[in-house]
């Protein structure tokens, strides 16, 4: 695998819809993770920061993590690439944006990703397609116990694993899973979803985290304390209360508006589609838009001849950075919304 | 509408009924709300907000924050405030005192560790961990009047209380 394949392709696990995959798109946890004996890396010099790169690259990369891994050198690689692992939520955004010596290490299925020198030594993530966080989290936990085997982790007996933030200290887990709550948008309940969620305490952000908007319906819920609270609590809380929770109000609100207002859900689903299949220039915006309500016309069974796994390849393939890697060339935005139409009408045969 | 107390306005008005039956009108400006405990700050402030009152609150009533510096790193407190991240594991030592409050509010008011617990951080440490963990389960099991759960979690409690001794 290298970074021009990745364009290609969704990520494998996004091809695949997960369980309860008509809601939950996907599963991911995080730890972050610092090596004692360094500072954290605002005071970290140069040399220190070369030193701890090396250490945790060469680490992960002699683990046998996956069957295999990639190192991409982010203080190397080209812009469009690092745009493309943001879109594929590979790395974060302000490690595509780094100026300093920085690099993640990728499983070939992308389920795996370990960012190093972001804002901790060690941020890893594991991903999963739907609802799937256990599985995650013991995946995310045995890359851990593998890493700390050979790397002494900063840890103290009362605030857990020190991080360089104090609101990731202690576990230094962030869960976040990502629905697609477009009946819940249309009938206005979303913010009694989000109001919900802040009085457990939970974040409730948009397709590409802080402080985005929730494009396409799309949106992640994540924790936000880290301190007093097992990875276990925190995992039966999302398991066992809040999402099952969202997805059935998600599905309950599917049922209801199929039965009051078949015609405007098929009105709605139809004409997406059809501006899909037939629109000559398309935002980025728009194209999540129409594609979300596609997604809701497949998922309740008023679509045939459109899976559910194109769509989710689509929601993907079409932002920026896939584009122009598809076409071979920088794009401007202009550009990209010519493009973009007419990889799409190719899709979804207009 | 002027406050009560001062020259700003207003933003805060109360009606109080007296012992006696008697009607008290206050008018407050948010400061001065506080001050009296009518009214709370939001809970949920941002970060830098958080930060700058306990530089305030160490600095005394000056405006200059205290010369709080990690001996480790060399990282002071308004460098800290500033970017919101620390700069090495001591200086969570160093900025103990100001940063106990923080925690507290970030997390849900809890201060102690409660999941995993690294390898190299040794038994003692893990039966500890158990131990609160196990505490923190009865609690709630006695709040939600589990009482079934709430016995075995005591029979668990004292097996492990018993390893240890």
């Amino acid at each position: 695998m290298s970074l021009p394949d990745l364009a290609e392709n969704a990520s494998p696990w996004l091809r695949k819809a997960g369980p309860e995959g008509d809601v939950v798109i996907s599963s991911r946890v995080r730890l972050a993770r610092n090596l004692a004996g360094y500072p954290f890396l605002t005071q970290a010099s140069p040399t220190q920061r070369r030193d701890i790169l090396h250490m945790c690259r060469r680490r992960i990369l002699d683990s046998n993590l996956a069957q295999r891994m990639l190192w991409v050198d982010l203080s190397e690689s080209p812009r469009l690439d690092r745009d493309i692992l943001v879109e594929r939520h590979l790395i974060s955004r302000q490690h595509s944006r780094g100026k300093k010596p920085r690099g993640v290490a990728l499983a070939d299925d992308e389920t795996i990703a370990i960012m190093v020198n972001e804002e901790d030594h060690v941020r890893l993530q594991v991903l999963r397609s739907g609802m799937q966080l256990d599985e995650a989290y013991a995946q995310a936990d045995h890359i851990d116990d593998t890493l700390e085997a050979h790397l002494d982790f900063a840890y103290s007996p009362k605030l857990g694993y020190l991080t360089a933030c104090p609101t990731n200290v202690g576990t230094g887990i962030r869960v976040s899973v990502m629905l697609h709550l477009p009946a819940l948008k249309l009938t206005g309940e979303v913010d009694k979803m989000r109001r919900a969620a802040k009085d457990m305490h939970l974040a409730v952000r948009g397709f590409y985290g802080e402080g985005t908007e929730a494009a396409g319906d799309l949106y992640q819920i994540s924790n936000q304390t880290t301190l007093g609270r097992s990875e276990r609590q925190i995992l039966r809380d999302f398991a066992e209360v809040v999402i099952p929770r969202v997805v059935e109000y998600e599905r309950r609100a599917r049922i209801a508006l199929l039965e009051k207002r078949p015609v405007v859900v098929d009105d709605k689903v139809h004409r997406a589609l059809g501006a899909l299949r037939t629109a000559r220039l398309l935002s980025s915006e728009e194209a999540l838009y129409l594609l979300s309500a596609v997604r809701m016309g497949v998922s309740m069974g008023r679509l045939d001849g459109v899976s559910m796994a194109g769509i989710n390849e689509l929601l993907l393939l079409t932002q920026p950075g896939h584009l122009q890697r598809m076409a071979g060339v920088a794009m401007s935005g202009a550009e990209r919304r010519e493009f973009r139409a007419r990889y799409i009408r190719r899709r979804l045969g207009g | 509408m002027k406050c009560d107390r001062c020259d700003n306005p207003a933003t805060v008005h109360l009606i109080e009924m007296t012992k006696a039956g008697q009607k008290v009108e206050k008018h407050l400006c948010e400061e001065h709300a506080i001050a009296e405990g009518i009214a709370v700050k939001v809970n949920h402030a941002p970060i830098n907000e958080l930060l700058e009152k306990f530089v305030l609150k160490h600095a005394g009533t000056t405006m200059e924050p205290t010369p709080l510096t990690c001996q480790q790193c060399g990282l002071n407190y308004e460098a800290f405030r500033k970017t919101g991240l620390l700069g090495c594991p001591d200086c969570y030592t160093a900025f103990e005192g100001a940063l106990a409050s923080l925690l507290e509010r970030a997390h849900e008011g809890v201060a102690h560790h409660l999941g995993k617990v690294p390898a190299h951080a040794g038994a003692n440490e893990m039966r500890q961990q158990r131990l609160r963990q196990l505490r923190q389960e009865l609690d709630q099991a006695v709040a939600a009047e589990q009482y079934e759960r709430a016995a075995t979690l005591r029979d668990q409690l004292s097996q492990v209380e018993e390893e240890k001794a």
